[in-house]
């Protein structure tokens, strides 16, 4: 079980980054725990500069812009 | 500009140069069609049952031929600054500006805020995330004058419609602008009127690994800018030239000229304190300042207006309330304000 949360005030674009992650975790099959952090101090304390943020297990992966499937496939293999 | 788009399906393997070879036949093409215009789009209103040199005609010419020349124009800048700001990211912009000094910090901030990408639906994390780096607060604001006030969209639009001196005027003193008004409010220090909440987080800046590029992931980083920002933009523009066009065929120039005209010292500041709680996009304001300019209102006037639409607005101000107390959004929006006057005055008393 992979933990994901999704950095991001609640645009479109944070919407459709959370959307992405449900989806590819399940084309490749791992199950994920999904959580929306809308939080700006929380947000803020991991560092970012852009939203939306993606955070695997508690590691910033992503920050600002769209995320491409490839790149989930990465993050969430190991 | 289609045509890439087509190619990604069709093609497995990534093939840089179908890529960049597709990209220069549909610029080819652009530059084609846009030559064409005005001609093509003249015959087509011909054949319309107006009376010709009529107030009609004239703003069914302007509305038929603006529309689409701008929109090419603007398709045409936005995937150029696309593919440009793909070399740029909000973290490394952080990166380059943190500790930096107030003076040269300004001058980076501003220039950076042009090329940053940036949304307005980002401005809290990017503020919360420059200051806890350690960017200076004046050098942040530079950045946050900047970035949306001197965009691609705005300066593109004001070369298609109202001619590159005043484009590489809007840009010279929007930079300064933001470079200036930034500068005065760091000296002002004015750190302890950030919400408490700013003031506490620690955060070390995130430690992602740089991403690589490839020449097809720009190509389509501006593309998907094309087509965000152009799918955005075009209900404005076309709301802002059937405006522009209204005031071609039936504003008289007499009562805008005596309104607005470059006698009245009272202007400038009347036509700031009307624009900054205004909400526009740039492309919604440009073809009604386009137009306002064929009618004889002051250059000044008219770019002051645009600069406190577009820099200064209601929502951005709801927006930045999270981070920012009251007083400090007054401030900002005040020592703004006052800079835009200071440009409408100057430019009026330097284009006579």
């Amino acid at each position: 079980m992979k933990t994901v949360k999704i950095l991001g005030s609640g645009c479109k674009r944070c919407l459709a980054t959370a959307e992405m992650a449900r989806q590819e975790a399940a084309r490749l099959g791992v199950p994920i725990a999904l959580e929306k952090v809308t939080d700006m101090a929380e947000i803020a304390s991991y560092g970012l500069a852009a939203t939306p943020g993606v955070v695997v297990d508690g590691k910033v992966v992503h920050a600002g812009g769209l995320t491409k499937p490839e790149e989930w496939a990465k993050w969430l293999a190991d | 500009m289609s045509m890439p788009l087509s190619l990604r399906a069709a093609a497995p393997r990534p093939r840089p140069g179908l890529w960049i070879g597709a990209t220069l036949a549909a610029l080819a093409a652009w530059f084609a069609l846009y030559w064409q215009l005005e001609g093509f789009s003249g015959w087509l209103v011909g054949l319309l049952p107006i009376t010709p040199g009529t107030h009609l005609d004239e703003a069914v010419r302007f509305f038929a031929f603006d529309t689409p020349k701008v929109l090419m124009l603007l398709a045409l800048v936005v995937f150029a600054m696309g593919v440009v700001r793909s070399f740029f990211s909000p973290a490394h912009t952080r990166a380059l500006l943190a500790g930096r000094r107030e003076g040269v910090g300004n001058v980076a901030a501003a220039v950076l805020g042009v090329f940053t990408p940036f949304c307005s639906c980002s401005a809290v994390p990017l503020f919360v995330g420059f200051v806890s780096a350690g960017v200076p607060l004046g050098v942040t604001f530079s950045f946050l004058v900047a970035a949306p006030m001197v965009n691609e969209v705005a300066l593109g639009l004001l070369f298609a419609l109202v001619g590159w001196r005043v484009a590489v005027t809007y840009l010279v003193f929007g930079l300064g602008l933001a470079m200036v008004s930034g500068w005065v409010i760091g000296r002002l220090h004015l750190e302890s009127w950030l919400e408490e909440w700013v003031r506490n987080v620690r955060a070390t800046a995130a430690d992602l690994p740089p991403e690589r590029l490839s020449v097809i992931d720009r190509i389509r980083a501006g593309l998907e800018a094309m087509r965000d920002i152009v799918g955005r933009v075009w209900v404005w523009l076309i709301v802002g030239i059937a405006a522009g066009a209204f005031i071609h065929g039936y504003v008289p120039a007499e009562l805008l000229a005596a309104i607005m005209g470059r006698g009245e010292w009272w202007a400038v500041p009347a036509v700031v304190l009307l624009g900054v709680p205004m909400y526009s996009n740039a492309a919604g304001i440009i073809p009604v300042v386009e137009a306002l300019l064929g009618k004889g209102v002051a250059l000044g006037t008219v770019l002051a207006f645009m600069m406190s639409v577009i820099a200064l607005s209601a929502p951005e101000m709801i927006i930045l309330r999270k981070v920012l107390t009251l007083r400090l959004i007054a401030v900002f929006a005040g020592v703004v304000a006052c800079g835009i006057v200071a440009v409408g005055y100057l430019f009026n008393a330097l284009f006579v």
